[in-house]
């Protein structure tokens, strides 16, 4: 079953492209710097305006309200902002959180963004993105400049996710270890167009 | 009242040169900011003097409304061009002007006819003294939370965008930045009606007193226009940061910075 499906979908200098991810699958994307790979999410989570079409379930974006769209096809961008003083300020009221689920006391809650090193930084934006139970996931670099520890803990965190929810992954990354780990295709982005697709196997 | 003949007038612009001079030795510009800044006073000033003395003479309405017109349309114009990230294709002059015009005129006109009630209520000595006074100050309130808005959605661009992905509307993710505009706007006037008496000498009252009204009078007249100024600048201020919020966002709420023009 197809979760995200993209047809035609392009904004200035790239594209157009197609791309499907199924549910429970993760669909790695590499390519050079400036090839479109953070143009294109952006597009997907709806940031920028762009053309073609995209759906969730066989839904149309313009059929879905924004702020619903973004939380169901939650984009993670490489850098994370906090605006408020502490942690739990920009978590959803009511959210069901585990602190724990990314490696980290639940007393991190009511820690100052201040405080927080660039891994717990990571980890927290992924635990308050995955609050809204995103459907989708678009991952942009989410373990660059992180340890081998934190890498390993985003890893298995989002593969559990993956799992529980059936939700579609889209990673953007470098390193060809870890798309062997986590990719089950991997596609490559040059020039704002989509150059390859593979399989990648187990 | 006391005539003043061409000499005083030239005694108290020798100080201004002096000004002019001395600033320049500082940085060249600003002298010759100084001494063009007085040359429109002067100029400006003089004409709208002869435009008033017809004015009050004909009182005619239609005329009374062509000034008027023409006195929002240059404080539109000031509005965008104090701005170094305006709204592109005209809807900064655009949100700027009727914010202005739905608050400075109503207020004006409220003032005139159900407090002032001179007849006929449109009678140039009133009118048009009193839009001046709210114009000018509603201009500063709309100028300055305009110029915020747009400087805080591009230099927050990041923290704005960062909430709209986890699920926030355009309405919440801008909120607090509003919140800080429509403060940026209000501050000067509030500062004003906080230290009227105390720290300053409001002008409109100073100027009764040396025409030689009762001190009570013209209190109770400046009284009168704080307030009203105080009520023109909120609302035009309200108007303007809700309209040119709106405008950063498309129907999809994307924060849309490509809007604005580059400094």
């Amino acid at each position: 079953m197809e979760r995200l499906r993209a047809e035609a979908i392009q904004g200035a200098g790239w594209g157009p492209l197609n791309l499907t991810v199924g549910a429970g699958e993760c669909l790695c994307l590499q390519g050079p710097s400036g090839a479109g790979k953070t143009r294109l999410l952006r597009a997907l989570a709806d940031l920028d305006p762009h053309g073609g079409q995209v759906y969730l379930d066989d839904v149309v974006a313009a059929r879905i309200p924004p702020p619903q769209w973004r939380r169901e096809v939650a984009l993670l961008p490489a850098d994370s902002r906090w605006w408020a003083t502490t942690v739990a300020e920009h978590f959803p009221k009511r959210a069901r959180l585990d602190p724990a689920s990314v490696g980290l006391p639940a007393a991190a809650l009511h820690w100052t963004v201040e405080r927080l090193s660039s891994g717990e930084r990571q980890r927290l934006a992924l635990l308050r993105l995955l609050a809204n139970q995103p459907k989708v996931l678009l991952l942009d670099e989410p373990t660059a400049n992180l340890d081998a520890a934190n890498v390993a803990r985003i890893e298995t965190l989002i593969a559990d996710y993956r799992r529980i929810h059936s939700a579609a992954v889209l990673w953007v990354s470098h390193d060809q270890e870890q798309i062997a780990r986590i990719a089950d295709r991997c596609a490559t982005i040059e020039n704002g167009r989509l150059t390859a697709l593979i399989e990648v196997a187990a | 009242m006391i005539h003043l003949d061409a000499a005083d007038l030239a005694i108290a612009a020798v100080l201004v040169v002096l000004l002019a001079l001395l600033s320049a030795r500082v940085q060249r510009r600003l002298g010759w900011q100084i001494a063009f800044a007085a040359v429109r006073t002067t100029v400006q000033l003089l004409l709208v003097g002869l435009v008033l003395k017809t004015l009050f003479a004909a009182a005619h309405p239609g005329w009374v409304a062509l000034m008027a017109s023409f006195m929002l349309l240059m404080a539109g114009y000031e509005v965008t061009a104090r701005q170094t990230r305006a709204l592109r294709g005209g809807w900064a002059f655009g949100i700027g002007t009727l914010s202005m015009f739905l608050s400075s005129f109503t207020v004006t006109l409220f003032a005139l006819t159900v407090i002032i009630g001179n007849h006929p209520w449109y009678a140039p000595q009133y009118a048009i003294p009193l839009l001046g006074m709210l114009l000018g100050n509603t201009m500063s309130g709309v100028a300055i939370a305009m110029e915020r808005l747009s400087q805080v959605a591009w230099q927050q661009r990041a923290e704005i965008e960062a909430r709209l992905m986890l699920g926030q509307s355009a309405r919440e993710a801008l909120r607090d930045y509003r919140r800080d505009a429509v403060r940026a706007g209000l501050i000067p006037i509030i500062n004003a009606m906080a230290t009227a008496g105390v720290v300053s000498l409001p002008g409109m009252m100073t100027g009764q007193i040396l025409a030689g009204a009762l001190p009570v009078e013209a209190v109770k007249y400046q009284i009168l226009i704080m307030f009203l100024i105080s009520v023109g600048t909120g609302l035009g201020t309200l108007a303007a940061v809700a309209a040119a919020s709106r405008r950063l966002f498309d129907t999809r709420q994307r924060l849309r910075l490509d809007r604005l023009r580059a400094p």
